[in-house]
């Protein structure tokens, strides 16, 4: 006998069956390893997650950006070849106003950010063509002409992490609750 | 307040706010109300008209039916505006004509386009979705495979945070929609929840970010919270019922409903789940903003609530006192539109625009105001309010709390700050010419 509370949960339990079918996955990713993976995992996180081995001087940086930079980012990465390829060091307080040109001194968080960019996207003609070596002591190069660190120290996966950029906590998130 | 004639039954054609705005239920009520609108005016041209003759074109045989059609050489000025059109080895962008379209979705080829190092050509046979990281089993998908998902549709702007830059000039730039909107677009966007890709893959619950990455030059990289990949996140692999354009992401692309533009990265290939943002190039400096006194925003996201009138506009002159049609397009990062409201005597009075539904969250809704304009210098604004209550800033108010740029701003391709989401003021002058101006 078909009592209304039957029906009513046989009713559910049909809509809940569909519902879990549409949600259902028709499972067609192709499983991967991370040895798979490995040459695109190219992202560094702030805490130095993922650096890989490897390390650079800002003496061996000057040479491969003479070499490989300067003829966009200038002479010493000052700048000046085109409006559209920004100098590499110095920069104007941020009190200077909301359209202040914001640089690797003044802005920038963390000195991760430094090394993934140049690691994946530069030089500009020719991404992904620096060693790991090179893109550390590229990294250590820019590092030192902004004098945020001295100009023999090494940057490799330990030391890189730990060079605090003076405006990593000048940060608010506008709509926290969004995270 | 100035009364109209008006029939038994059809709706009331006061003017609901000054300078010459009508009640938007004159839109609804057919002919009449216009003509009765029309009427009180006594302006419309009434020249005699020529005795009609057969054109030319129909004279004849027309022109073979072509396998891609395109817009008539007619409308061969309705492009794109590009800020890079000899190809130096820079950005590039071309912002959507908005001034010279009418509804709400952009057609593909006018859909706005920023590449920061040219635009890959990629063969959708070969190119390969990852997902990967904190997950239980890392994954590969194909466009071919992504085709074979039970696929979703929905309306969609994508907004690049630095649209409307130019508005943070102390001096309002004389110049188009096109050029001071112009890097926002609407379309319908098809394609896989990113949740179901997320869970076939197994989430780490640690996991609170993603990293999603492009396969172009830069390997263009934001992060992105998993928060929002199972609020709407799709992989979208068709615009508009087509594939992607190959400036907007082809063959697949990360959309994040409402979200800054960059983010919803492009040629999308990678998607590591972290327990950390990356900050990443672009989230680090460019899709950051300085406030003024120097702290700054990051990890904004959202596309805040937002408006402009498209006609008239700068460039649109008004031939003739009469009747017309205020019109322009409305959207909010966090929901549906919920009201525009419409001046005409820059900001003292309001009156409610009609809008044309049906209206979707987080995408372009078109308001209209029925407006009779007396031949008088006018100021026209719009101002948006969200579903959840969001109210698009006056720009005095904006400007307290955003500041404008100490720098002359000389040229609408700069930007000297992002997130502008004020108002847009348009002068009509005694000869119909319309001016941008700060209302």
């Amino acid at each position: 006998m078909c009592t209304r509370k039957t029906i009513a949960a046989a009713t559910l339990a049909l809509a809940c069956s569909a519902g879990a079918a549409l949600a259902q996955s028709p499972g067609l990713g192709k499983p991967l390893t991370d040895a798979d993976i490995k040459q695109w995992d190219i992202a560094i996180l702030p805490d130095g997650t993922n650096l890989p081995p490897g390390n650079g001087t800002p003496a061996q940086g000057a040479k491969i950006f003479a070499e490989k930079c300067s003829a966009c980012h200038g002479n010493a990465a000052k700048g000046g070849v085109a409006p559209f390829y920004p100098a590499l060091v110095g920069g104007q307080p941020l009190t200077s106003g909301i359209d202040t040109v914001k640089t690797i001194a003044n802005y920038y968080a963390y000195p991760t950010t430094i090394f993934d960019y140049t690691r994946r996207a530069m030089p500009y003609n020719m991404p992904r063509s620096l060693t790991d070596n090179e893109v550390y002591a590229l990294t250590a190069y820019i590092l030192s002409l902004n004098s945020l660190i001295g100009e023999n120290e090494t940057m490799d996966a330990t030391t890189l992490p730990n060079v605090k950029m003076p405006n990593r906590d000048n940060f608010i998130m506008p709509y926290p609750d969004r995270l | 307040m100035s009364k109209v004639r008006r029939r038994r039954g059809a709706p009331s054609l006061d003017d609901v706010a000054g300078n010459g705005l009508i009640n938007r239920r004159a839109l609804l009520g057919s002919g009449i109300s216009f003509a009765g609108a029309l009427g009180a005016t006594g302006t419309m041209n009434g020249a005699a008209a020529e005795p009609l003759a057969d054109a030319p074109w129909s004279l004849e045989f027309g022109q073979i039916t072509p396998a891609l059609q395109t817009p008539s050489p007619f409308e061969k000025d309705v492009t794109r505006a590009l800020s890079n059109p000899n190809g130096e080895f820079r950005n590039s962008h071309a912002r959507t004509p908005h001034q010279l379209l009418g509804g709400t979705v952009t057609p593909n080829a006018l859909h706005f386009s920023i590449n920061h190092c040219g635009i890959p050509n990629i063969d959708p046979a070969q190119h390969k979705l990852v997902i990967h990281g904190m997950v239980r089993q890392p994954l590969e998908f194909t466009l071919e495979s992504l085709s074979r998902y039970p696929l979703v549709s929905r309306m969609a702007f994508v907004e690049c945070a630095g649209n409307s830059a130019p508005m943070f000039s102390k001096v309002p730039l004389q110049t188009t929609v096109q050029m001071l909107h112009g890097l926002v677009s609407n379309s319908e966007w098809t394609g896989v929840p990113l949740s179901m890709l997320l869970d076939e893959a197994g989430i780490d619950p640690k996991g609170k970010w993603l990293i999603a990455e492009g396969a172009d030059a830069q390997m263009l990289d934001r992060s992105v919270p998993v928060k929002k990949a199972y609020d709407d996140a799709l992989i979208a692999i068709y615009q508009n019922g087509e594939r992607l354009m190959p400036g907007n992401g082809y063959p697949m692309r990360l959309l994040l409903p409402g979200y800054q533009g960059n983010m919803n990265v492009k040629f999308i290939r990678r998607i590591k789940v972290v327990d950390q943002p990356a900050y990443s190039y672009f989230e680090t400096k460019n899709y950051s903003q300085i406030l003024p006194g120097g702290k700054t925003w990051r990890f904004h996201f959202v596309m805040e609530v937002k408006s402009f009138i498209t006609h008239p506009s700068f460039g649109l002159s008004l031939k003739e006192p009469g009747l017309y049609a205020i019109s322009g397009v409305a959207y909010s990062g966090t929901g549906r539109i919920a009201k525009v409201l419409v001046s005409a005597d820059g900001g003292k009075s309001w009156g409610e625009a009609a809008l044309q539904g049906p209206i979707h969250e987080k995408a372009f809704t078109r308001f209209v105001m029925p407006w009779r304009w007396d031949g008088q210098p006018a100021t026209l604004l719009s101002r948006a309010i969200d579903d959840g209550g969001n109210v698009q800033p006056l720009r005095a108010e904006f400007v307290a709390q955003r500041g404008e740029a100490e720098k002359p701003v000389t040229t609408p391709l700069a930007f000297p700050n992002q997130h502008y989401n004020s108002t847009t003021s348009w002068a009509v002058d005694g000869k119909g010419e319309v001016k941008h101006v700060y209302a």
